[in-house]
C-alpha cells in the first residue's frame, strides 16, 4: 500500500515543536527514527495530516553523565547503545540488548525514545529501562515530568505520555549491579517469543533488589514481583532459581500468539529465568 | 558435414577457449541486477498510464450485491471504478480443469466475482486512478455491503455431510481424487515383518518473490492490439490466456517480460487481478499498471503444500520395502487455479511417493478439496517435498523398527544404478538415475563417523544433535504429458533463433525466460560454445512473444534441458551455415574448417583463416562477390521437445545435521549436504546456487514459513514480521556435490536442477530433528517444525 498524502514539518527546537503540535492537533504525528511509524503508515493504520520531525531538536540528543545519572537523549540510536563508552560503563545491559534489536539498518535509525513511546511489549528497551530502574524524562509545553520506568508503560502500546508530550531523555542511576538480557526468538532480529532483562546486586553472596523484567509475555513488560520476592535475600543457587521459576506463575499471564499458547510462554519464561540466573551464578563463581 | 556428437562439440573437454559448457562462466546480466540498472515491470512507465488498486474481500466467504461507487469516483485522481459485472461484459470466465485428470471439476472464475466472495483477499472491485495512492484512496471510499457466510476452512470436513459447499452448482467440495494401485498391497502388509505408520502435515506456504506480481496492460484501439508488460514465467502462455479471455486473436496480443525478480512458480499462473487489469485496459484504451504490495501478495499469490498425509510402510526381515500405502488430502482454496490446475500437486504426491526405491506394491490416493482460503497451485518442487517427507519419514521409522541404520536401509532399497530403464509402481518411467552413486558421493562428503561420535558425546552434556537423510527423485523437462494432453495451451516445446550480425556478434532469442536464476547466462554459454565465439559476443533475448520463438517459458525445471537444447541445436546449425559460407570464400571443404573464439580456423592445424567480422562484412555488404547459389542466411532456428520419456527424472540425496534445544524447542541447523544428478551440468556455479537456494526454500517450509489461518478463514500472517522467511543468519553451511547422468534424449544431456534442493530439504531436516529427539522419545511429522510443536512432542506443553 502507499502512504496517504500528508504534510511534513521539521521542528528545530522544542518551541517550534510546541507550535507545530498546536497547529496540527491530534492529526499531527511525531516522527523520529520512523522504524515503526513508516510501516504502519504504509499499512494505512493511521492517516495523520502531518508528520512532525523531531530529529533536528538538539535538546533531545546526547549521551552524558550528569547529576549522578547516565542521561540518554530520546534521539539516541539503538546503534549508539552498543558502542558508546558511557553506556558500556554505566548501563552495559543496554549495550547487551542493542544487538538483539532487529537488524543493523533498523538500529541505525531507530531511537530509544521511539521504542519507549511505541511501547511494544515484545521490545527489548522497555524491559531494559524497567530492569535498570530508569526514569523517563518527558517534556511538553507545560514543562518536564519525571516518570519512573516501571510506571511508564500502562497498557498494550500505551504509556504515561500525555497528549502533546514527548520523551526528552532517559536517566539511569549509576548503580553498580549485575545485568543480563536473554531472549528466545524464531530468527535473529525477530521480536522475542519471550525475553528477560534482569538486574540484581550480590552482597555477601545474597541477592539484593533483583529486578526481573519479562518481555513478549504480556501487554506491557512485566516486572515480576513475586519472583523478585522469592529471590530477595537468598543466595543464588538451584533452589532459589526453582523458587523464582515457581513464583512466576503469579507474575505472568501471557496471551496466546502465533508462536504458541500461554503455557508455552510461561515455560519459556522459566527457561530464561534459569539461563539468566545461572549466568549470574557462573559470573559469581568466576569472580570468586 | 561434421558429425555432431557430445564429444565432437567438446562437451567432454574444456580444452578449447570457447568450451563453455560445464564451466562456471559469470552471468552476463549480473552487473545490471546488482547496480540497480535492471528494468522490472514497475520501472516501465507508459504515456497516459493509470494505476489500479483493488478492494479485496475482508471475509473468507460472503455474498455481496450493491456496490456504491459514487464516493470512490469523487476521490481526486480517481478515473474509473470497475465491478465484476463491468468486466464480465468483455472478459469470459475460466475453469481450471485438465482432461487427463479424470473427473476433475472446478467453478468458473471471473476476473472480479459477480456476487460471491470466496476467500479473504479475493479482488472484488477495481479502482483506477492517476496514481496508486489515489487508487487506494478510492478503494477506501467504496461502499459495499458483505453478507458474511459460514466458511469452509478445515480440509478434513470438506466432504462431510452438512458442510458448507462453496460452489453449490458443483454439488460438493471435491475437486479431484485419484488412486494409483499396483501389486497386492493388502497381502504385502499382511506378510510384513514390520509395519510403520505416521500422519504427516506439510504447512501451507507461499513463494515470497522479492519483486511482487506486476503487470501493465496497454490496449491500443488504433491497431486493436494488447501489449502486456508482465512479470511472468510464461509469456507465450499468458498471450494465449489474455487473447482467449478477452475474445481477441492470439496474434493481436504481445506479452513482454522484462527483468523478473524471482518467481518460484508463483508467476506462472493466471491471477484474477491481472486479468482484470488487461480487461480494464481493453475497455479504456489506456495503459493500466498494477503491482501487488506485500499485503496483497500474501493473500493473493498462490499458496501451496497444504496437505495432510497418512502413510504406512511394510518391510520384510531384511529391511526390504514391501509396500507403501499413502492417503493424501489437500485443500486448495475455492478455485482450481488456471490453467495448470490445483490438482497437480496432489497428483504429484501420487506419482512420487516411494520414488527412489525398488518395490512392487503401492497404493496412494490423493483427495483434493475446496476451502475458503487463498487458492493453492504449483510452487517450486510441486508435490516433491511432500512425497519426499512422507517417504523418507516412513523409511526412518522403518529403520528404527528394524533396528537398522537409516543409511543401510536406504542402500538396500534404492533402485540399482544399472536397473534402468525402470518403471515405478505409479507408472513413472526413469531413463537413468544414480541413487547409489549419489549416496556413495554423499557419504564421502558427510563425516558420518565423526558426526555420530560428536552426537554421542554431546548427549552426555544434554545437547541433542541429529542427522537425517533424504533420497529423492525430481521430475524435470516435462513433455506434453504434463499439461498439453489435458487440453491446456501450455507448450512443452521450446525454440531458439540464433543469428550472426555483420560484426560477427551473435544474438540468440529463446522462448524460455529469465527470473534471476541465470537462464540467459547458460543460454549464452551454450550458444557461444555451439557457434564457437567468446561468450561476451553473445546477446540473449528472452521474454517477448513477438520476437522470440514460441515456447513454454521457464518452469518445472525445463530452462536448461529444453531451452538449452534448442539453443545448442540452433547454434550448431548456425555454425554449419557459417562454415558453408566460409568454405566458399576460402575454397575449402566446410568439414575441414572450424570456428574458435570468433575465428574461422583450419580444423586440423587450428590455424586462423578468417575472422567472423570479415565473413560478416562480405556476406552483408559484398554479397555480390559470393557464388550466386550459395545459401547465406546467417540465422537458424531449432525447436526441441522430449519424445522418448514424459519427464526427465533426476535424483539426489540430502543430509541435514541439526541441534535441537529441548528446553526451547528451537532447531539450529548445523550443516547441510546435497548430492544431486541433473545430468549435464552446464554451469556448476549456477547449479550449486540453484541447489542452495532450493534447500533454503525447503528449510523455509520445514522450519519457518507458514500461512496461518484462524477457524473463520482469516489469514493471520500477512506481513514479513509474522510470515517468517528463512534468513541468512540461520542458514547452515550447505555442501553441494554432483553425479552426472546426462539424458540421452538430447545432445546437451541436461536435466533440471532448480527444484532438487526444495524437494529433499524438509525431509532431511525432519529426520535430523527426530534423530536428535530420539533419546527423549519425541517425534515430529508436522511442518513447520516450530518450537511449539517440538515442545508439544516432548510433552513440555500440552
Amino acid at each position: 500500500m502507499k502512504w496517504p498524502a500528508m504534510g511534513y514539518a521539521r521542528a528545530k527546537s522544542l518551541a517550534e515543536l510546541w507550535s507545530a503540535l498546536d497547529a496540527h492537533g491530534s492529526a499531527g504525528q511525531i516522527i523520529a527514527g520512523g522504524q515503526t511509524l513508516l510501516a504502519t503508515l504504509a499499512f494505512r493504520l493511521s492517516e495523520p495530516s502531518t508528520l512532525i520531525d523531531i530529529t533536528g531538536i538538539p535538546e533531545l540528543r546526547g549521551i552524558s553523565v550528569q547529576g549522578g545519572a547516565l542521561r540518554l537523549g530520546a534521539l539516541t540510536l539503538h546503534a549508539d547503545l552498543c558502542c558508546d563508552p558511557l553506556v558500556k560503563a554505566h548501563a552495559p545491559l543496554l549495550a547487551a540488548a542493542a544487538p538483539l534489536i532487529a537488524h543493523p539498518a533498523i538500529r541505525n535509525r531507530g531511537t530509544i525514545g521511539g521504542s519507549l513511546a511505541y511501547a511494544d511489549p515484545a521490545a527489548e528497551l522497555p524491559a531494559c529501562v524497567i530492569a535498570l530502574d530508569a526514569t523517563v524524562i518527558t517534556v511538553s509545553a507545560k514543562g518536564e515530568r519525571r516518570v519512573p520506568a516501571a510506571a511508564f508503560f500502562t497498557d498494550l502500546l500505551q504509556t504515561a505520555l500525555e497528549p502533546q508530550e514527548i520523551i526528552a531523555a532517559v536517566e539511569f542511576p549509576l548503580t553498580k549491579r549485575l545485568g543480563a538480557i536473554e531472549e528466545i526468538a524464531r530468527r535473529s532480529g525477530d521480536y522475542a517469543m519471550a525475553g528477560l532483562a534482569a538486574t540484581l546486586h550480590l552482597e555477601a553472596g545474597r541477592v539484593i533488589k533483583p529486578r526481573l523484567v519479562y518481555f513478549g509475555v504480556g501487554k506491557i513488560p512485566v516486572l515480576a514481583a513475586a519472583a523478585a520476592k522469592a529471590l530477595e535475600g537468598r543466595s543464588l543457587d538451584t533452589a532459589s532459581i526453582s523458587a523464582v521459576q515457581a513464583a512466576l506463575a503469579e507474575d505472568l499471564d501471557p496471551p496466546q500468539d502465533l508462536h504458541g499458547p500461554p503455557e508455552m510462554k510461561r515455560h519459556l519464561a522459566r527457561v530464561l529465568t534459569e539461563r539468566v540466573l545461572q549466568g549470574f551464578l557462573r559470573e559469581k563463581v568466576q569472580a570468586a | 558435414m561434421n558429425e555432431i556428437t557430445p564429444a565432437s562439440i567438446g562437451l567432454s573437454r574444456e580444452d578449447l577457449p570457447n568450451s563453455y559448457i560445464g564451466r562456471s562462466v559469470p552471468r552476463p546480466n549480473v552487473p545490471k541486477l546488482v547496480q540497480g540498472r535492471a528494468t522490472y515491470t514497475d520501472d516501465v512507465t507508459l504515456p497516459r498510464m493509470l494505476h489500479a488498486a483493488f478492494l479485496r474481500s475482508p471475509h473468507a466467504h460472503a455474498k455481496f450485491s450493491a456496490i456504491d461507487t459514487a464516493r470512490a469516483k469523487a476521490v481526486p485522481g480517481v478515473f474509473r471504478v470497475f465491478t465484476g459485472h463491468d468486466l464480465a461484459k468483455i472478459c469470459d470466465p475460466w475453469v481450471a480443469t485438465l482432461d487427463h485428470l479424470k473427473g476433475m471439476k472446478s467453478a468458473p472464475q471471473y476476473p472480479l466475482p459477480l456476487n460471491h466472495a470466496t476467500w479473504q483477499g479475493e479482488p472484488i472491485v477495481a479502482v483506477v486512478a492517476e496514481s496508486r495512492a489515489a487508487a487506494e484512496d478510492g478503494v477506501a471510499a467504496l461502499d459495499i455491503e458483505f453478507e458474511a457466510l459460514a466458511a469452509q476452512t478445515d480440509m478434513e470436513t470438506a466432504l462431510a455431510a452438512g458442510t458448507v459447499v462453496i460452489h453449490p452448482e458443483l454439488g460438493d467440495n471435491l475437486v479431484f481424487t485419484r488412486t494409483a494401485e499396483s501389486g497386492d498391497v493388502a497381502a504385502a502388509f499382511a506378510a510384513a515383518h514390520k509395519v510403520v505408520e505416521a500422519r504427516f502435515v506439510t504447512g501451507r506456504h507461499t513463494g515470497v518473490t522479492l519483486e511482487p506480481r506486476s503487470i501493465i496492460a496497454d490496449y491500443n484501439p488504433a491497431d486493436e492490439t494488447l501489449t502486456v508488460y508482465h512479470s511472468t514465467q510464461a509469456p507465450h502462455m499468458m498471450q494465449g490466456v489474455f487473447a482467449k479471455q478477452l475474445r481477441m486473436k492470439e496474434g493481436d496480443v504481445r506479452v513482454i517480460c522484462k527483468d523478473v525478480g524471482g518467481s518460484f512458480g508463483i508467476k506462472v499462473h493466471v491471477y484474477p487481478d491481472e486479468v482484470a487489469v488487461a480487461a480494464m485496459a481493453r475497455i479504456m484504451g489506456r495503459p493500466v499498471k498494477f503491482v501487488a504490495d506485500r499485503f496483497e501478495s500474501f493473500v493473493s499469490d498462490i499458496h501451496a503444500r497444504d496437505h495432510r498425509i497418512k502413510g504406512r510402510l511394510a518391510v520384510d526381515t531384511e529391511g526390504r520395502v514391501l509396500a507403501f500405502d499413502i492417503d493424501d488430502l489437500t485443500g486448495i482454496g475455492p478455485y482450481s487455479v488456471y490453467p495448470r490446475t490445483s490438482a497437480i500437486e496432489g497428483n504429484q504426491v501420487v506419482n512420487l511417493c516411494g520414488g527412489p526405491y525398488d518395490f512392487k506394491n503401492y497404493r496412494c490416493t490423493t483427495t483434493v478439496v475446496l476451502q475458503n482460503k487463498t487458492p493453492t497451485c504449483q510452487y517450486r518442487a510441486v508435490g516433491h517435498p511432500i512425497a519426499t517427507a512422507v517417504t523418507e519419514g516412513l523409511m526412518d521409522l522403518a529403520a528404527e523398527a528394524l533396528g537398522m541404520d537409516p543409511v543401510e536401509l536406504r542402500r538396500r532399497n534404492l533402485i540399482r544404478d544399472d536397473a534402468y530403464p525402470y518403471t515405478s509402481p505409479p507408472g513413472m518411467r526413469f531413463e537413468g538415475l544414480s541413487h547409489h552413486a549419489s549416496l556413495n558421493k554423499l557419504l564421502e562428503m558427510v563425516p558420518l563417523d565423526r558426526i555420530r561420535a560428536d552426537q554421542a558425546e554431546a548427549r552426555q552434556r544434554g545437547v541433542y544433535r541429529g542427522i537425517g537423510f533424504a533420497s529423492f527423485i525430481e521430475l524435470t523437462n516435462p513433455s506434453p504429458f504434463m499439461y498439453g494432453i489435458g487440453g491446456a495451451r501450455i507448450s512443452a516445446q521450446d525454440g531458439c533463433t540464433v543469428r550472426m550480425d555483420p560484426d560477427g556478434s551473435i544474438v540468440a532469442s529463446s522462448g524460455v525466460t529469465e527470473q534471476g536464476q541465470g537462464t540467459e547466462a547458460i543460454l549464452a554459454q551454450i550458444v557461444a560454445h555451439g557457434v564457437g565465439v567468446p561468450v561476451n559476443r553473445v546477446k540473449i533475448i528472452t521474454g517477448d512473444t513477438q520476437t522470440t520463438p514460441y515456447g513454454g517459458g521457464t518452469w518445472a525445471c525445463r530452462g536448461a534441458g529444453i531451452g538449452g537444447e534448442a539453443a545448442l541445436q540452433s547454434a550448431i546449425a548456425l555454425k554449419q551455415q557459417i562454415l558453408e559460407v566460409a568454405g566458399a570464400m576460402l575454397q575449402a571443404a566446410p568439414e575441414t574448417l572450424d570456428i574458435a573464439m570468433g575465428e574461422i580456423t583450419d580444423k586440423a592445424s587450428g590455424k586462423p583463416r578468417m575472422t567472423l567480422f570479415e565473413l560478416g562484412r562480405i556476406v552483408y555488404f559484398r554479397g555480390d562477390t559470393l557464388p550466386k547459389d550459395l545459401q547465406r542466411e546467417l540465422v537458424q532456428t531449432r525447436h526441441f521437445i522430449t519424445k522418448e520419456y514424459p519427464f526427465a527424472f533426476t535424483n539426489g540425496i540430502q543430509a541435514s545435521w541439526v541441534e535441537v534445544d529441548p528446553a526451547t524447542g528451537m532447531v539450529k541447523l548445523l550443516e547441510h549436504w546435497c548430492v544431486e544428478d541433473c545430468g549435464r551440468v552446464v554451469n556448476p556455479m549456477l547449479v550449486d546456487e540453484q541447489v542452495r537456494g532450493g534447500i533454503v526454500q525447503g528449510i523455509g517450509g520445514a522450519l519457518y514459513e507458514h500461512c496461518v489461518y484462524d477457524a473463520e478463514g482469516n489469514l493471520l500472517t500477512t506481513t514479513l514480521a509474522d510470515y517468517l522467511v528463512p534468513m541468512s543468519a540461520e542458514m547452515p553451511e550447505i555442501h553441494v556435490g554432483h553425479v552426472e547422468t546426462p539424458t540421452r534424449e538430447s545432445l546437451l544431456g541436461a536435466k533440471g536442477a532448480g527444484e532438487a534442493g526444495t524437494a529433499g530439504a524438509p525431509a532431511a531436516i525432519m529426520n535430523a530433528i527426530n534423530d536428535a529427539l530420539k533419546p527423549l522419545n519425541a517425534r515430529v511429522h508436522e511442518q513447520p517444525f516450530t518450537p511449539e510443536r517440538i515442545l508439544r512432542a516432548l510433552g513440555t506443553i500440552a
